[in-house]
């Protein structure tokens, strides 16, 4: 059961990060903008794609492939939609792979835009969406979420994750220092490299744990911080991959499980969806944990790339402190982590950010890293992250 | 983030209603599903994990323990940017489903996940509701 590794990311495109918007462009042509950039980089054409993967967009609320497909063009096999959150752009591409192997189309854009503006029109004003004031909570009459969450404040994500902190603290405790490393060795990854929001800052631990406290334990350091950009990937078969410009990276393993919107309603909250995700990775793809030349962690907050280490089985659990204090996590070190940067090194362009994470390894396998190049990355471990800790995936990611 | 929004209150539904109701007279009454001999939260038309047709309603103490909590240095959202710090807290009620909530009545600093923890009622009469927060048990 599962993948054969025979579906391959071909060709990438992530936009640099900025603070302020960059472009007054309508979703759809973002869309286009990355589909076009990706099929350049991978050194195909637009008439070999046949299958999209995308999440929402601005200009619609529903026919959201089809709008996209007839913007673009073409005509596709598979028209996908995902909605996992942090999880969108590692869920789109196992799915891209698994409709390639399947025999139902051969070349799959999976697109994240990662800008949260669109131009806007005194004659044609927007609804003010009813979730837009409360993060990913729908206030909607009738939501779970409206009725038990939001009037209590239980909306967004420092509290709830903040909320998962305490927990761990008090079941297994906690050491400051530790998860300040992740930033702190994941900004030197972003020093080096172009682009990264952080490029030019470095940071220690002292500075994360100077920082604001947004909600204890957290620190504002370890915290993503949101940007705008935009990410994409190409999912081939292995006839046109051999066609591409560049190394193929086969997507060779995969898991996901989705086990709850709210993390009140988790069964054990620090038992994450990680363990059955990373074991169904790993078996798939027929590798053991270490094997993996490095590992892109999905980090909107520092404790949540605590739980994937342990929870994948990169440590046991209740020693991630200890695993991260001792572990050089940069690029150069004995467990490159985030080799770009991070997300917290990085910035979180929206959805996008979950793509950082799959064009991370898929560039390390490439050769392409510039000055955070692996000396050797064949194989990679790559983890989306949705809501609060209730969405997961994981990739197992083989070079040739 | 500085500008006050309107704060949020719940809106029953027909299925969740006798929850609210039992609020409203200082009484905690979730569903059961005697099938599983599991309380269920929040109010359902099936009982999760089984989807069986039995569930009934039934009154509990509303005791708890602290779960877990955090406390919010900034605005939640800017319904919220009048509550600083605000307490979020999960309980857990000595019969098994966790609660969304806040803490009241007590300081930041002694909070402490796994302190027992008791229901305060706190009516919105302006809203026709009310709702459900807890103290450090006495």
């Amino acid at each position: 059961m599962g993948l054969k590794g025979e579906a391959a990311i071909v060709g990438f495109s992530e936009m640099a990060p900025t603070r302020k918007p960059i472009d007054q462009a309508f979703d759809l042509e973002r869309w286009a903008r990355l589909a076009a950039s990706t099929i350049a980089d991978a050194g195909l054409s637009l008439s070999d794609v046949d299958g999209i993967v995308t999440h929402s967009i601005s200009e619609s609320h529903t026919f959201i492939p089809s709008t996209i497909v007839e913007y673009l063009g073409i005509g596709v096999n598979f028209a996908e939609i995902v909605d996992l959150g942090g999880a969108t752009a590692a869920g789109g591409v196992w799915r891209a792979a698994a409709a390639i192997e399947l025999g139902l189309c051969e070349a799959v854009l999976v697109v994240t835009l990662g800008s949260h503006t669109v131009p806007t029109s005194p004659l044609k004003p927007r609804e003010v969406s009813q979730g837009y004031h409360f993060g990913a909570s729908s206030n909607i009459y009738g939501s779970p979420q409206a009725e038990f969450e939001i009037p209590y404040g239980n909306l967004g994500q420092n509290g709830p994750y903040a909320q998962v902190a305490q927990r761990y603290a008090y079941e297994y405790g906690y050491d400051e220092r530790a998860l300040a490393k992740i930033p702190v060795d994941q900004r030197v990854n972003a020093n080096h490299h172009p682009g990264a929001i952080f490029h030019d800052v470095p940071l220690a631990i002292e500075d994360v744990l100077a920082s604001r406290m947004i909600a204890a334990p957290l620190h504002i350091l370890e915290i993503v911080m949101p940007v705008q950009g935009g990410a994409a990937v190409l999912v081939t078969s292995e006839r046109l991959a051999r066609k591409a410009r560049h190394r193929p990276v086969w997507i060779s393993g995969f898991g996901e499980h989705v086990p709850y919107k709210t993390p009140t309603y988790a069964k054990s909250l620090l038992d994450t969806p990680m363990k059955t995700v990373a074991a169904s990775a790993f078996a798939m793809a027929r590798i053991e944990r270490t094997d993996v030349d490095m590992v892109s962690i999905y980090d909107c907050y520092t404790i949540t790339v605590l739980l994937e280490l342990e929870d994948a089985g990169f440590c046991e659990k209740g020693q991630g402190a200890r695993f991260l204090a001792e572990r050089d996590l940069t690029f150069r070190g004995d467990f490159p982590m985030n080799t770009a940067g991070g997300q917290l090194g990085f910035g979180q362009a929206g959805l996008a950010g979950g793509m950082h994470h799959v064009i991370d390894g898929t560039r390390q396998i490439m050769g392409r890293a510039g000055r955070t190049q692996l000396a050797e990355c064949s194989r990679a471990f790559v983890t989306g992250n949705g809501g609060i800790l209730g969405e997961q995936t994981a990739l197992v990611l083989i070079g040739d | 983030m500085t500008k006050q929004l309107a704060r949020p209150y719940p809106v029953p539904t027909p299925t969740t209603k006798p929850f609210w109701d039992g609020l409203a007279e200082g009484r905690i009454v979730i569903q059961y599903s005697p099938s599983q001999d599991q309380y269920v939260f929040y109010p359902r038309v099936l009982a999760p994990g089984t989807l069986a047709d039995d569930l009934e309603w039934r009154e509990i103490s509303g005791i708890g323990t602290l779960y877990t909590f955090a406390v919010a240095q900034s605005p939640v959202s800017a319904h919220f940017a009048d509550a600083i710090p605000q307490l979020l807290a999960v309980v857990e009620w000595d019969e098994g489903p966790r609660f969304s909530t806040e803490m009241v009545n007590v300081g930041t600093d002694a909070l402490k996940v796994g302190m027992r923890v008791s229901p305060v009622f706190v009516p919105y009469p302006e809203h026709n509701i009310t709702m459900l927060r807890y103290e450090p048990a006495r």
